[in-house]
């Protein structure tokens, strides 16, 4: 049973909330997919906090948006309704959880940033982005401690843990440029001061990443070539099929009430 | 979640072991005393509480992954999130109860092993399958509600830990209950579709969640020690005459009908059930359940695909101890 997708005026700041918003759920929803599969019990807790954590970001995320759009989409119309080519979200987070040491390293790479991005955008000139980031900042800063901490046991654990963590490193390196790619519509809105620019904020990014490498004995990689293409609904052929999982009820059976 | 089907005590063995401390121990307890790691307690009370604890928490760690299965799927963001934070919760209680039963002497380790060996059991309402959301809204209502019954009584074991661990459980699971009887209200306020949805739920899990509460009593033989030792405060039968009397009036007011056309009301109010089919229960115990296999698979491969997780944690902890000695020496 096919169901319309729904159609999302993108002005820049609906565009805006929909990016970090679609970050949050795929990211979570990826973790999620952990939750009774984890290497020790005290990781399915940690992982499934974290998704929770996301989760919620998430949904204030897209209330937000779509009370910026003003029209009739809400916050599970935005998330179960659009398909793959109208999803936002950074390529990074909708990498496959592969091992362990991949899901680490990925939610390292986004942590580090987000919690960076979200402590500058307590200064939003908008009070409810600005409320959001704040609790998403207290949030992230927990998710990275937790990520960092496995970085550097990964990397200076056994051989083979050495092994994986710097595989993952070296696989998922070339999607993190997209986190401090700005277009014309996002730029408007950091010079009105309502969000922050993400590009500012990639020295101090690399610089938590070499500390924690370094003590992790990894490497990061030279090579500076980004892929890019999520922020404009170019994803990976990942995304598809999370997005068929994740929607199959809602696409199932239209307009109900769960 | 918690059957007591489960519990097999060990015979009685007072008679090898100091009949005054014995003695003293049945006192303590007589006089509702809560016993406590490091008392004196017999062999048996010991051996029997471990595998009580033990079977408590693996049926929460394998009671994941019904429930996990609709994570990826449920139907709203608010759904996906409660459905997690109620799975974590899950888990909570199984790190919580391994913890109760390393107070008595072995270790996490050895007890998950004999899990995914086959050795220990876990609850066999989880070894029945989650095919729709309704299911999850069915566990949540009448799988935690039978849990609660058993459980309740549990806040009151002679066991200290044990019975410490249960009174934080039963707050959780009574919140899970409550969450699965919301999801089963919206279903069945919703369209036909929804209705026919929660009432196939009911029909699939009716009967599984009745044998949850053990054997006819007129067949149970090893409640009399649990019972004495205050370990057990109810017989099987009559947990599970509670919990049908108090789950047919909401399964009235959710318009769902209970798969047993026989129940009758008695004179006294009780609900009076049609006998339960043993048969199956004893076949899912055995190991030939519809999800048996999935999850003792689904355990053993998180297991074994962590072990180079848990190696490089335990490597690093090593290394790190070795450079604070090293520089301790300094």
């Amino acid at each position: 049973m096919a169901v319309a997708n729904i159609q999302v005026s993108e002005t820049p700041l609906v565009l805006y909330a929909l990016r970090r918003a679609d970050d949050a759920l795929i990211l979570g929803h990826r973790l999620s997919e952990w939750c009774g599969h984890a290497p020790m019990l005290e990781e399915d807790m940690a992982l499934s906090n974290i998704a929770l954590d996301l989760i919620g970001q998430a949904r204030e995320l897209y209330t937000f948006a779509a009370q910026a759009e003003g029209k009739d989409n809400d916050e599970d119309k935005l998330a179960y309704l659009r398909d793959v080519r109208q999803y936002r979200n950074l390529l990074l987070v909708e990498q496959p959880n592969g091992d362990f040491a991949q899901t680490l390293v990925r939610q390292f790479f986004y942590s580090a940033f987000a919690d960076l991005y979200w402590r500058a955008m307590m200064n939003s000139r908008d009070a409810t982005l600005a409320a959001i980031a704040a609790k998403s900042e207290k949030e992230s800063a927990y998710h990275l401690r937790h990520a960092s901490e496995w970085i550097i046991r990964l990397g200076d654990g056994t051989d083979e843990s050495h092994v994986r963590a710097q595989a993952a490193i070296d696989r998922l390196w070339a999607f993190t440029g997209e986190m401090f790619a700005v277009d014309d519509g996002e730029r408007a809105l950091i010079h009105a001061g309502i969000v922050v620019d993400p590009g500012a904020l990639r020295g101090r990014w690399l610089t938590t990443l070499s500390d924690i490498t370094r003590e992790a004995t990894l490497t990061l990689p030279q090579n500076d070539w980004m892929q890019q293409g999520g922020r404009s609904g170019r994803h990976s052929e990942h995304l598809g099929h999370l997005l068929s999982e994740l929607q199959s009820m809602q696409r199932t059976f239209p307009g109900l009430t769960w | 979640m918690y059957t007591q089907a489960l519990n097999t005590a060990e015979t009685d063995d007072r008679g090898l072991e100091d009949a005054g401390k014995a003695a003293q121990f049945q006192a303590r307890i007589d006089a509702e005393e809560r016993i406590e790691p490091n008392d004196w307690m017999p062999a048996a009370y010991r051996k029997t509480l471990t595998r009580q604890i033990s079977q408590h928490a693996h049926s929460e760690i394998v009671g994941m992954l019904p429930e996990g299965n609709w994570i990826t799927r449920a139907p709203t963001l608010r759904r996906k999130a409660a459905l997690l934070a109620k799975v974590q919760d899950e888990c909570g209680h199984g790190l919580y109860l391994y913890a109760a039963a390393e107070t008595l002497g072995s270790s996490r380790e050895e007890l998950v092993d004999a899990m995914l060996a086959g050795k220990a059991k876990y609850s066999s309402i989880f070894n029945y399958p989650t095919l729709t959301w309704a299911d999850i809204g069915t566990i949540g209502w009448l799988v935690d509600g039978a849990a609660i019954m058993n459980q309740i009584p549990l806040c009151r074991c002679s066991y200290g830990p044990y019975a410490r661990a249960m009174i934080r459980v039963c707050k959780e699971e009574s919140f899970h209950q409550r969450q699965g009887y919301e999801i089963m209200v919206t279903l069945c306020r919703g369209s036909d579709e929804q209705k026919a949805m929660a009432q196939d739920a009911l029909n699939r899990w009716w009967w599984p969640v009745l044998m949850m509460f053990g054997p006819p009593d007129s067949t149970s033989q090893h409640s009399d020690t649990s019972t004495k030792w205050k370990i057990k405060r109810f017989s099987n039968d009559e947990l599970r005459q509670k919990f049908v009397d108090a789950t047919v009036p909401q399964a009235q007011y959710l318009g769902l009908s209970i798969p047993d056309p026989g129940m009758i009301q008695d004179a006294d109010g009780h609900w009076r059930y049609s006998e339960i089919d043993w048969t199956e229960f004893k076949q899912v115990l055995a190991g030939n359940g519809p999800c048996n296999r999935d999850r003792m698979a689904a355990r053993r491969k998180a297991h074994e695909e962590g072990a180079w997780v848990r190696e490089a944690a335990a490597a690093y902890a090593a290394k790190r101890a070795q450079r604070q000695t090293a520089q301790a020496a300094e």
